[in-house]
């Protein structure tokens, strides 16, 4: 049999019922719409993701610097990161375990009356932290280098911290005690958009903190210009400890590539699932149907196998008419799809973003669900005896 | 001496029940090119079952049945398959026309299964519903024919593959006498012609025009 011959007798048995082939067809259409527009929308919807993507998360980066026998990051160190470019401020923290907890006081006189003490984490850090946690001061300013030169015993309060000292204004030069030593605090900062913990805190200028315990820079935060944190958080460790950057720890915001491809993951496992049950029903539909025509047309295979049609045959052209019907539904169903992603993105005012594989692949997929709805009526179709089915 | 057309010796059907139900007996039959035969007999003698056997759609039980001097008892589904598409050609009581395609399309599909070239199958259609004088009809659906006009056009179809045999299964049972007449006299002139044909009918008319009868009581067959 020429295959001519074969697709002109698969289209022909098609076109002889063409509402039902049509019916048929619409569970495939369904099914590879909901496909299309799952991925489109899903890799659309990810760009999007991508665009809006927390830029103070996108353009975070902190790298931790672990105990060692010597200090792998100098207070000075800093510098040489915010010299790169890409880097919009950084700074340098000392924190210890020792200094975690330690009672702070605004005044010398110990009232068993009242509560005078606080609980509070002291910290020591370089001068550029007010930028590097993207805060204000509130009130006063923070260490300079001649604060930090002269080791003067200054502090810098977070806001919290502040409010719980009763320390609201700075005009009078307020102290706060340390166990018995005093310190004139010199600011409050605020409105910390990234380590909001520093409210609770009291910030000590290094040479100070040393005595805490807090001699030694344990991290570092660093804040990139939007997309350059990759490259920084490559750039800084060897930046802060030539030699050493093997034994820093850099935390880095998740790529926007990866983001994507995760929200585009969660989308699509989502949906694909019901893409994929449209699909089956679809596919269920296409068998129901063509068994059904099987048996409608019991004297036509009867005849054909009289006009010399072999099993292999009769098979082959149902198994074309449904494949036939499961790739016009993938086509109709990828056009529609794309369709809906575009209309959806018009309404959205997004991008469309798709794959341009997805045009082929779609109607693809169409085909292969329609060959193996296919099967088990093309199969009862050859099986018939040309005798009973003439009968 | 040529080989019959049909040779058949012995040949028995059963079918399998409790007892088994012997459809033909002992058939033997000799029918050699050009005979006209018709096979008369009762409903329920195993008239179908001998078009069928003879048709190779259905196999005997035992026996031998030569067609074109080709033994086909032993034959494969596909050979078996093979030589009814190429030697045999069926005229249905109930036309087995496809609704949905023409006439010429119906009677092209005598020739999607076989060896014949694609080219020239339109040609060698036309000529096949000429001989049948169908020429006027050919892009009408089947179903905008007369009993007659059908019948013509699956005699058409049976002839594009220019069998040795016509086998025809009761061909007037659904025309009226001028229809009757029409079809009966189309085999006479393809008889003149040189084709083989075997008729089953239990019309007097059919048999009174074939040149031999045969008769089939509970599967014995008899010459007449």
């Amino acid at each position: 049999m020429h295959p001519r011959d074969l697709l002109n007798e698969a289209v022909a048995g098609l076109l002889a019922r063409p509402v039902r082939s049509a019916l048929t067809t619409l569970g495939t259409v369904l099914g590879i719409t909901t496909l299309v527009v799952t991925l489109g929308v899903a890799a659309t919807a990810g760009d999007q993701i991508v665009g809006r993507f927390d830029e103070l998360t996108a353009t975070s980066v902190t790298v931790e610097v672990p105990e060692h026998p010597f200090p792998l990051v100098g207070w000075a160190d800093v510098g040489r990161v915010t010299r790169l470019r890409g880097v919009v401020s950084a700074a340098a923290l000392a924190e210890s375990e020792q200094s975690a907890n330690l009672t702070v006081r605004s005044n010398d006189v110990i009232d068993p009356t009242r509560v005078t003490d606080q609980t509070l984490a002291v910290l020591a850090s370089g001068p550029g932290l007010p930028a590097a946690v993207k805060g204000r001061m509130i009130e006063g300013r923070y260490f300079d280098a001649g604060h930090i030169a002269r080791g003067d015993k200054v502090v810098v309060l977070g806001r919290h911290a502040a409010e719980l000292l009763g320390i609201t204004r700075l005009t009078r030069a307020p102290a706060v005690f340390i166990g018995t030593q005093a310190y004139t605090v010199i600011g409050v900062l605020g409105d910390l958009k990234r380590e909001k913990s520093l409210a609770s805190a009291v910030l000590l200028p290094p040479a100070v903190g040393e005595r805490y315990g807090l001699g030694t820079v344990t991290r570092v935060l660093v804040n990139t210009g939007l997309g350059a944190a990759e490259l920084i958080a490559e750039q800084a460790p060897a930046a802060l400890s030539p030699g050493n950057e093997a034994l820093l720890q850099v935390i880095s915001p998740p790529s926007p590539t990866r983001a994507r491809d995760a929200v585009e993951g969660d989308v699509n496992a989502l949906f694909l699932i019901l893409g994929l049950v449209s699909l089956v029903v679809g596919a269920v539909g296409i068998a129901n149907v063509t068994l059904v025509t099987v048996m409608e047309r019991i004297a036509e295979i009867g005849l054909r196998r009289a006009l010399g049609a072999a099993r292999r045959h009769i098979a082959a052209q149902f198994l074309l008419e449904s494949t036939l019907t499961g790739l016009t539904g993938g086509v109709i169903g990828a056009s529609g799809g794309i369709v809906v992603i575009v209309a959806i993105c018009a309404v959205k005012q997004w991008t469309p973003v798709m794959d341009v594989r997805l045009a082929v692949m779609a109607p693809a997929a169409g085909a292969v669900v329609g060959l193996l709805a296919g099967l088990y009526p093309a199969l009862r179709a050859a099986r018939m005896e040309p005798v009973n089915a003439l009968r | 001496m040529p080989e019959p057309v049909i040779l058949l010796d012995d040949l028995t059907k059963e079918f399998p029940a409790d007892p088994p139900v012997r459809a033909l007996s002992a058939v033997n039959l000799r029918v050699e090119r050009s005979d006209y035969v018709a096979v008369i007999g009762p409903s329920g003698s195993g008239k179908s079952t001998l078009l069928n056997t003879l048709g190779l759609l259905d196999r005997p039980t035992s026996g031998s049945y030569r067609l074109d001097g080709i033994e086909t008892i032993a034959l494969k589904d596909s050979a078996r398959t093979t030589i009814r598409g190429s030697r045999i050609g069926f005229v249905f009581q109930s036309f087995h026309l496809l609704p949905h395609r023409s006439v010429l399309e119906n009677v092209m599909l005598a020739e999607v299964y076989g060896p014949a070239p694609r080219a020239g199958r339109r040609d060698r259609a036309l000529r096949a519903l000429e001989r049948v004088r169908l020429s006027h009809r050919v892009d009408f659906p089947p179903g905008r024919l007369s009993g007659g006009e059908r019948q013509r056009a699956a005699i058409a179809r049976a002839l594009m593959s220019d069998p040795s045999l016509l086998l025809c299964d009761e061909p007037t049972g659904n025309l009226d006498s001028r229809n009757t007449g029409a079809v009966l006299d189309l085999f006479d002139d393809l008889r003149a012609q040189g084709m083989t044909i075997v008729v089953i009918t239990h019309e007097s008319d059919v048999s009174d025009r074939a040149g031999r009868r045969v008769r089939i009581t509970d599967g014995v067959l008899t010459e007449e």
